[in-house]
């Protein structure tokens, strides 16, 4: 068995495989399937100052690689997680990660700061990437003072580790992860969905009652991966990467363009057990290539 | 309820018309406590389009058998390849899902379970468990035409079975909503499964001889299992998954305007 622990900042995994927010509801939705604390980490569904509704119905679109969401970010508010989640999930032998969203920097500051006092939860993940909210979200992401007044002010605010997930709807993602680097951020994690679209031909009509959504699933695999390898070559903090990852080959391909760790996301749905399949294919791949820690694979893609 | 994935083998295809076929699936562990309503998320293996797993309600349980049926109507490609499944086969499954249909307290209530299309499929199931339980059962059951009235003679075995068809080929004429024993009876619990204008409809009538009436939602869904919150509808407790809190509402817990 190699040696599968990954430190994130302060964060320790005892593997590099964890939940993407959104696609894991709290955990305990997969409880039934697999042995939770088998896994790095658990990201939580985005949460927010207060409850949100989210956007109406329809909000999904499948495609043929993958499927569009427009969920808009449902939650019943940081003091509700507080209150009545967090007791339930506290003891999950695993790392419970909050992911945190707002529409002003203050709503970001604000749960974040209410987050600082939970002693099981050692990170959150600032989500500024989130393309299906109206104000906030992915323009903090897009826009490189945006992205360095909500990182800096979160900083002053959060104790923790800090991760910051990062938008592809840019121009140019190292612009973006260097500034968040520079702001304080632990860690950054890439990406968030790809904005996206979708459309009914017979009804003439497009299918999310948004119009348009987030892409995910393995549609956007290699977009990810080039954007983890661009991302590497630029910032010194960890990276953590996700973006239609559906087996541990692919996980794998993630660390080797310089990931630390990788998110599971909507394999998930199709599979609720595949996270700790991944688990086990790391360690295959490791023993099989005759690697001791999962460490020596990160960033190792051989360029010669 | 706990939830499992299992792979289901598949003992018959039988097909039903050019829509529809039946698929009889044999589990090798004894099925888990499944209740009428409930659904599975089906794996669908080897489509170029359809990604996600495809849910699909209970069709009937045979626990002597350890057999359960789905009932498939073939609308894409992921429902063509469930249609394609040769006997011998293996099905990916999660079950069970969601809530179910509720049962009367008064075993003397008098009670219409009203299916359109494949909305027809969860209720012989739930018209099954309901004769067991003592109950006098009827369906009414609405198509475009005869040929598309499925499974008739599974359904006489639990209750009356009363037909609508558009064209007037089987039963009477019209949709189910028209039928004239609607007019004649009256019904304290109407249970309905099918297209949403059906659906609404006959929760208008219920509304007005004051019956209890369920209806089971066929949201789109990606985990089935509350964790992406995709298959929201709109009730009185705001946003709630159809997947999880449903697929069974009681009408008074939706925003319809009726």
């Amino acid at each position: 068995m190699a040696n599968l622990n990954i430190n994130i900042g302060n964060l320790q995994l005892k593997n590099p495989v964890m939940t993407a927010s959104g696609t894991f509801g709290y955990g305990i939705e997969y409880a039934d399937f697999i042995d939770l604390s088998r896994i790095g980490g658990i990201f939580v569904k985005g949460t927010t100052i207060h409850e949100r509704q989210g956007n109406p119905y329809p909000r999904m679109a499948e495609t043929p690689s993958g499927m569009l969401n427009a969920v808009g970010l449902q939650n019943k508010g940081v003091d509700y997680f507080i209150e009545h989640i967090y007791p339930a999930i506290k003891d999950i032998d695993t790392n419970i990660i909050v992911n945190v969203s707002g529409s002003t920097v203050d709503e970001y500051i604000e749960t974040a700061e209410k987050l600082n006092s939970l002693e099981k939860i050692p990170a959150i993940e600032l989500n500024i990437s989130c393309p299906n909210i109206k104000e906030g979200g992915m323009a903090f992401g897009t826009s490189c003072p945006a992205a360095a007044q909500v990182v800096k002010q979160v900083r002053r605010a959060y104790k923790n580790t800090l991760i910051v997930k990062l938008s592809p709807n840019v121009t140019d993602i190292t612009e973006i992860a260097r500034v968040v680097e520079n702001e304080g951020a632990d860690a950054v994690s890439l990406i968030n969905t790809l904005l996206a679209m979708a459309i009914n031909a017979e009804s003439r009509k497009p299918i999310l009652s948004t119009i348009t959504g987030g892409l995910s699933g393995p549609a956007v695999k290699p977009i990810a991966l080039r954007m983890v390898w661009q991302v590497a070559h630029s910032v010194r903090i960890p990276i953590i990467g996700l973006g239609g990852i559906m087996n541990a080959t692919d996980a794998i391909e993630f660390m080797l363009a310089g990931a630390s760790a990788i998110q599971i996301g909507t394999a998930n749905f199709i599979d609720p057990t595949i996270s700790v399949k991944l688990v086990d294919g790391i360690n295959e791949y490791l023993s099989r290539h005759g690697f001791k820690s999962v460490s020596d694979i990160v960033g190792a893609l051989d360029i010669s | 309820m706990s939830k499992f994935i299992l792979d289901l083998i598949v003992i018959e295809n039988r097909k039903l018309t050019d829509q529809y076929v039946l698929l009889i699936l044999k589990s090798p562990e004894k099925l888990p406590e499944i209740l009428p309503g409930q659904f599975a998320q089906v794996r669908v293996d080897g489509s170029s389009t359809t990604f996600l797993r495809r849910p699909i309600s209970i069709h009937y349980i045979d626990y002597e058998k350890n057999e359960l049926w789905f009932l498939i109507q073939v609308i894409g490609d992921g429902t063509y390849r469930l249609s394609q499944l040769k006997a011998g086969e293996f099905l990916n499954v999660i079950l069970p899902l969601g809530n179910h249909f509720s049962v009367p307290k008064d075993y003397k209530a008098s009670l219409l379970l009203i299916g359109g299309g494949c909305g027809v499929a969860p209720l012989l199931y739930l018209g099954a468990n309901l004769k067991r339980r003592g109950f006098e059962v009827n369906f009414l059951l609405g198509a475009r035409s005869a040929t598309d009235i499925l499974q008739k003679s599974e359904y006489d075995r639990y209750g009356n079975v009363y037909i609508t068809t558009e064209d007037g080929s089987m039963g009477e004429r019209g949709f189910v909503t028209a039928h004239s024993l609607l007019k004649s009876s009256n019904f304290d619990y109407i249970y309905t499964c099918g297209p949403t204008p059906m659906m609404k409809a006959v929760a208008a009538y219920a509304a007005k001889i004051k019956a209890i009436c369920e209806v089971s939602l066929e949201n789109t869904m990606a985990c089935g299992i509350g964790a992406c919150l995709c298959c929201v509808t709109d009730s009185t407790e705001g946003h709630v998954c159809v997947c999880t809190e449903g697929p069974v509402f009681n009408i008074t817990k939706l925003k319809w305007q009726i």
